[in-house]
Parts: structure tokens; C-alpha cells; sequence
């Protein structure tokens, strides 16, 4: 018998990504002109006013921003709305009753969650790249960067989609938490011009570390170390790691 | 070397977080290829037994084993001979009935066989409806692709919980018809039903269980021996008195305002009875028309092992 059921895994992975395309317009399409809404209201009306930041146009500078605004968001709700919806139709019993291991179920549900805000991210900067002269430093690690961010949101989206008991659970913490923390993140500004005081406080928002660490593989600086958000991002793979771990150990919410 | 029973269950207990004990320690073995019903009221802890051998509920204690193995160690093993139906019409409403079956046979590992999923669609009458869509089905035909969803990776161990529960009587008669044919190819087959005639006319060996208990296993045609009764009806010319020696003599039941006499035996106790009923009758003067034999049905069995001993 063999130990790893990558069929397994590949028939989860292949039907959320058919989910993805059921919902095109939903899943797709309406991030994309979000984000291009967000650029052309702030990147050219406001952005004019403001001038430039770091070396590069208002509008060039907050792209990171907004496409990791799109990401994380869409990396929570891609992947909680994948486990959460079995649960809420009683089809994973088919899940639970095959022969995979929990860890080969929660690759499929975040690998697809994942791929999908890849394909997203992608997407949201060639649409950008038409219209704001953008630099991109280091565009290996910038697509490292991207792949990793939102495989840990992914990650953080699957716990979520198990610990919700209803929809409005699940909706919880991208619009309460995640989007007030990433706007308050520095999507939109970069935290150095923030009053000293205020500057510290936000050094407390760990979103802060995600998009300082997207925006330097763009434009080459950051505000706060790039070794530390690393480190900061690692911390928040490794605790929602252990967390699935705990979660399919004690089949909490999953099995009864 | 003799091959080990496909399913054993030893001391078997489930409790619940809120105290409730759905298994009480049960031991049950499965026969390979056998039809094995269980029945039990609602509650009885059919469905939990059911889920703890699939994967579903995890057990507080005990061992099961199926084709020797532990279901827990052994997960894979075990899993792939294993397929479900479960009692609740559980589908995802947008996929079509081709990709949701295909998607099934996915997961057990096993790469795509079309002119297998073709085949099962044919046996279940389903093959019209490949491309259709979950929703758009009746909740019969939801039943039968759960059916070919669970046969997809061509499992030795058939769970039916519950598999003709909503469904008309045509495809009831159907459904049988399948299970009979999954049991000549070997398949060893557990159902759960509510429907006492199913097990009656399908099952092997019968398991009652109530409150968490196996009351018993039993084999369906011993059972019905052993526990069942016989009725005698006696259809009379005219209204018997209600006073009449015979009454109390034969503790008859009086039915139809006195047209008829019921007499409830035990077919394995009896002896004379019948024959020394009939004399006092005669003696009597009371004729009769005709008599009926009545043998209790499981459902009878059932009632008077589950409901009455409440």
C-alpha cells in the first residue's frame, strides 16, 4: 500500500479549483477590478497629491499593498469556504471515510486555496503593470513571496473553515480582523510616515511584516527588517501548522 | 490458513463529549460476503457503529478490526475496502453525476476507469443522467448515485445506512436487486434499516441493537424460528358467547365482535394444543368456517424484543 494518496490529494485539489471556475465572475474577475478601483481612486486621484514614496510613484508603491490586500483576504476565504462547505453539506464524510491522511486532505484544500491567490496576485500585477510604471527588484523572490504569504493564509483559512460553526463565522476574521489590520498595515502608506508613537503601535500588526516583505521584493527597501518579517511570517506558518496539527490529532470539529 | 472475519468488533465504546453512551461495549463479528441487517430504533446507535468502522466518529475504547487490521493503524488498508452510503442524501449540488462518482474514485486513490463508472451508471439505471447536475435530481436518483459514488473503487466491504429510506417502490424493489447482485460478486454487506421486510427479505444474519447494546445476532432464519410465534385464527359460523369455557381455557383473543378466535402459539413449544382446542370447540358446540396459520413476521420479533421490553 502506498503511503502517500497523491490521487487523493489531486481529485480535492482539482475540485476546488473547478469551484474556482464555477464562481469565475465571484472569484476572479471582481478582486481584479476591486484592486484596479483601489489603484485608479488612490493611485491616481489621491496619489497626484501625495507624490512619490520610497523612489517610485504613490500608485507604483501601494501595488504590493493591494495585491497582498486581495491575497490575504482571498486566501482565507478560498480556503475556509472549502472545508467549511463539506461540513455544512455533509459530503466530507467522503473525505473522512477515503483513504487519506488528514495532512494529505488539508494540502489539497489549501494547495488549491493557495493556487488560486497566486493566480490572482499574478494577474492583479500584469492588469497593474498596463497602467503604473512598476520596478520590480528581486522578481524571483517577489513570486517566492507570493507563493509562500499565501500558502500560510491558506493555512490559517483551512483552520478557520473547520473551527466555524456558521457563515458568519467564516466571515469573521477576513472582514473583521485581516482587512482593518492589512489597511491599518501599511497597504496604503509606508509606516515611516507615521508619528513615532503610532509607528510602534503598528509594529505590533503582524500584516505590517507581510506587505514590508512583498513590497521590498518590488522596490527594494522596507521599513522594518526583511529577515524579521521572514522570521515574523515563519512564526505564523509554524502556529498554524501546529494548530492543523492539533486539529486533525484530536479530530476537533471534524470527527465526532 | 483460515481468513479472518472482514469486520470484528471487540468491547467496542463510544461516548459522546456530553455523556451519552451510543456504543456499550459491542462485540460483533461480520461474515465474509454475508448480508448482515442491523436494526434498532432510532438512537439505537446504528449509525455511530457505522461511522467508527468508516472514519467518521472516533471510538472511546475497544478494537475493531477489519480483514485483520486495525482501522486506525491501518487506515489506508482498511479504507480502501471500505465503501459507505450514508443515511442522509449528502451531494454537492453543482457537480454533475459523471464527475462526482469519478471525484469519489479519486480520493480511494485509484486512477480514472471510465468504462467502469459506465458500467456502474448502467447497473443504476443512471447512465441517462451522467451529465446532470445533483441538484436537478429526484431524491431517489440522489440515493442510487450515492450508491455508484460508494462503488467506485470497487469496495469488498458495502455500508448501507439506511439505503431505501424516501425512495418509491419500484426503486426499493431495484435497490434489493442490486444488493443481491453486490452480495454474488462477494461483497460483504452491512445495512442498517428501518424498514423490517428489507432485512426480512434480504439479510443473512440479523443484529438488533438498542441503547448501545447488541441484544442479538442471530441468523435471520433461526431467529424467526426461535423467537417467532405462530397465530391460529379461527373464523366462526356464528358470534361465539363471550363466556364460553374455550376462552379463558386457550387464552383466545376474541376479534371481529365474535366472528373470530385468535390462538398465539409457539410453534417449537407446541404439542397438542391445537388438536385438544379443536375438541373443546366441538364439544362446545361452537363451528367454525375455517382456520388460518399467521407466522410472526421480524418486524413482530423486533417489537416485542426492542419496543415492548421498554
Amino acid at each position: 500500500m502506498k503511503r502517500f494518496n497523491y490521487v487523493g490529494l489531486l481529485a480535492i485539489y482539482k475540485f476546488e479549483l473547478s469551484r474556482f471556475k464555477r464562481t469565475f465572475w465571484q472569484s476572479l474577475v471582481t478582486p481584479i477590478i476591486t484592486t484596479m478601483l483601489f489603484l485608479l481612486v488612490f493611485g491616481n486621484a489621491i496619489g497626484e497629491r501625495v507624490g512619490g514614496i520610497s523612489g517610485v510613484s504613490y500608485a507604483a508603491f501601494i501595488i504590493p499593498g493591494l495585491i497582498m490586500l486581495t491575497i490575504l483576504n482571498e486566501s482565507l476565504s478560498n480556503s475556509s469556504f472549502g472545508i467549511y462547505m463539506p461540513k455544512f453539506n455533509g459530503t466530507i464524510y467522503e473525505i473522512l471515510s477515503a483513504p487519506l491522511s488528514p495532512y494529505e486532505i488539508a494540502l489539497g484544500y489549501v494547495g488549491a486555496a493557495a493556487s488560486k491567490s497566486i493566480l490572482l496576485g499574478l494577474l492583479i500585477l500584469c492588469t497593474a503593470i498596463f497602467f503604473i510604471d512598476i520596478p520590480i527588484q528581486h522578481p524571483f523572490l517577489m513570486f517566492a513571496f507570493l507563493i509562500y504569504i499565501s500558502f500560510v493564509f491558506s493555512m490559517i483559512g483551512f483552520i478557520i473553515g473547520i473551527v466555524s460553526k456558521s457563515f458568519d463565522q467564516l466571515q469573521f476574521v477576513p472582514l473583521l480582523i485581516i482587512t482593518p489590520l492589512t489597511f491599518l498595515g501599511g497597504a496604503f502608506y509606508s509606516i515611516d510616515m507615521l508619528p513615532e508613537i503610532w509607528r510602534t503601535a503598528t509594529l505590533l500588526n503582524p500584516i505590517i511584516y507581510i506587505i514590508s516583505t512583498f513590497r521590498w521584493s518590488f522596490l527594494g527597501v522596507s521599513p522594518v527588517s526583511i529577515y524579521v518579517s521572514l522570521g515574523v511570517i515563519t512564526v505564523i506558518f509554524l502556529l498554524s501548522l501546529t494548530l492543523i496539527v492539533i486539529i486533525f490529532r484530536t479530530g476537533y470539529r471534524v470527527k465526532t | 490458513m483460515q481468513k479472518s472475519n472482514p469486520i470484528v468488533l471487540s468491547s467496542l465504546v463510544k461516548t459522546f463529549p456530553n455523556g451519552l453512551v451510543a456504543l456499550d461495549g459491542v462485540n460483533l463479528e461480520i461474515q465474509e460476503g454475508e448480508i448482515f441487517a442491523l436494526l434498532g430504533p432510532n438512537g439505537a446507535g446504528k449509525t455511530t457503529l457505522i461511522n467508527i468502522i468508516c472514519g467518521l466518529s472516533t471510538k472511546t475504547s475497544g478494537d475493531v478490526k477489519v480483514d485483520g487490521l486495525d482501522i486506525e493503524r491501518h487506515f489506508r488498508e482498511v479504507r480502501q475496502l471500505i465503501g459507505l452510503v450514508p443515511q442522509e442524501l449528502y451531494t454537492d449540488m453543482f457537480e454533475t453525476v459523471w464527475d462526482t462518482v469519478c471525484f469519489s474514485r479519486g480520493l480511494f486513490g485509484l486512477p480514472k476507469d471510465s468504462p467502469l463508472v459506465e458500467k456502474i451508471l448502467n447497473d443504476l439505471s443512471l447512465w441517462s443522467k451522467r451529465q446532470e447536475i445533483m441538484k436537478n435530481l429526484s431524491g431517489g436518483m440522489k440515493r442510487r448515485v450515492l450508491i455508484a459514488k460508494a462503488l467506485a473503487h470497487e469496495p469488498r466491504i458495502l455500508f448501507l445506512d439506511e439505503p431505501t429510506a424516501g425512495v418509491d417502490v419500484e426503486l426499493r424493489q431495484d435497490m434489493w436487486e442490486l444488493i443481491r447482485s453486490y452480495k454474488k460478486q462477494k461483497v460483504t454487506i452491512i445495512l442498517t434499516t428501518h424498514f423490517i421486510d428489507e432485512a426480512e427479505t434480504l439479510a443473512d444474519r440479523v443484529g438488533v441493537i438498542n441503547q448501545g447494546k447488541l441484544i442479538l445476532v442471530e441468523d435471520k432464519i433461526s431467529l424467526m424460528t426461535k423467537l417467532g410465534k405462530k397465530t391460529l385464527v379461527i373464523y366462526l359460523e356464528e358470534r361465539i358467547n363471550k363466556t364460553a369455557n374455550v376462552i379463558s381455557r386457550f387464552n383466545l383473543d376474541v376479534k371481529n365482535d365474535g366472528l373470530e378466535l385468535e390462538y398465539t402459539f409457539d410453534e417449537n413449544e407446541e404439542g397438542t394444543a391445537i388438536s385438544d382446542l379443536i375438541r373443546a370447540l366441538a364439544a362446545e358446540g361452537i363451528h367454525f368456517k375455517t382456520l388460518e396459520t399467521k407466522k410472526s413476521s421480524l418486524e413482530e420479533i423486533f417489537l416485542d424484543l426492542v419496543v415492548k421490553k421498554k
